[in-house]
């Protein structure tokens, strides 16, 4: 381990921190919140990796590994439902999507 | 030697984070964001996860971020001037709520915790091996995760 655990779980925290902010504070875009959950996405894998190494374990890369294949269909329908979106409303301010058509 | 590398890189990350979530500029965001994002796949690769690293560089960066980058030229997202940034009101619930979550990471810092000693470096074989023999159910529910999601954006994508 060529750095504390402690330190990579810091260097985590302060990436999911700012992704938290990232999606609390631009309420309004939806492309920079998909953006600020790929910023917590990633603070996770850091996580799973840094464990991975301190114990000399496997899972944790394959956890991350995982955690990689499962964001890219999220991207993939969020940005779809983002081009949906913006097709019917000429927007992608959050605010504006406040109406259900059952 | 790594040790300085890492914290290196660690600044790097917080800097080009810090600049992609205040940025206005998508478009400058993303670049941002994949600067970021390599700066964590040399990280990872310190860490003994090579194959992780090279798939942050291939999936996230060089897929993922492109993505992105499509949807906003083919929306045609990218003028700064048109998005209302967030203000002052907008950023304080956020910088309250990160600070909590840092001031209880920092914490981490005071408790002295002894982990296990350290096992080896893990080689792509192990990685491997755990992948598809411990994990290969993991590996095909994935895979059909992806197919769903590849019939879902065909659905939502389509034209009326």
């Amino acid at each position: 381990m060529i750095v504390p655990l402690a330190h990579v779980l810091i260097l985590a925290g302060i990436i999911f921190a700012l992704g938290l902010a990232c999606v609390i504070a631009w309420r309004t875009n939806v492309i920079m919140m998909l953006i600020g959950i790929e910023i917590m996405l990633n603070a996770a894998m850091l996580v799973a990796v840094g464990g991975s190494r301190l114990w000399g374990a496997t899972d944790g890369q394959v956890f991350a590994l995982m955690i990689m294949a499962m964001t890219s269909a999220e991207v993939s329908l969020a940005l779809a439902l983002v081009v949906y979106l913006h097709r019917r409303k000429k927007t992608v301010n959050a605010d504006e999507f406040d109406s259900m058509k059952g | 030697m790594e040790q300085i590398i890492f914290y290196i890189l660690a600044a790097i990350i917080v800097i080009a984070t810090l600049f992609a979530i205040t940025e206005r500029h998508t478009v400058h965001a993303i670049v941002y964001l994949v600067t970021s994002f390599f700066a964590l796949a040399v990280i990872f690769y310190l860490l003994g996860a090579p194959l992780v690293a090279v798939f942050e560089v291939i999936i996230y960066a060089g897929a993922i971020m492109v993505l992105f980058l499509f949807v906003i030229m083919m929306l045609d997202l990218g003028h700064p001037e048109k998005v209302s940034s967030p203000g002052w009101r907008d950023w304080w619930p956020a910088t309250l709520l990160g600070g909590v979550l840092l001031a209880a990471t920092v914490l981490l810092l005071t408790v002295p915790h002894a982990g296990p000693a350290g096992g080896g470096a893990i080689g792509v074989r192990d990685f491997a091996r755990a992948l598809f023999r411990q994990y290969g159910i993991a590996v095909e529910v994935i895979s059909m995760q992806l197919l769903f999601a590849l019939v879902g954006a065909l659905y939502l994508g389509r034209r009326r």
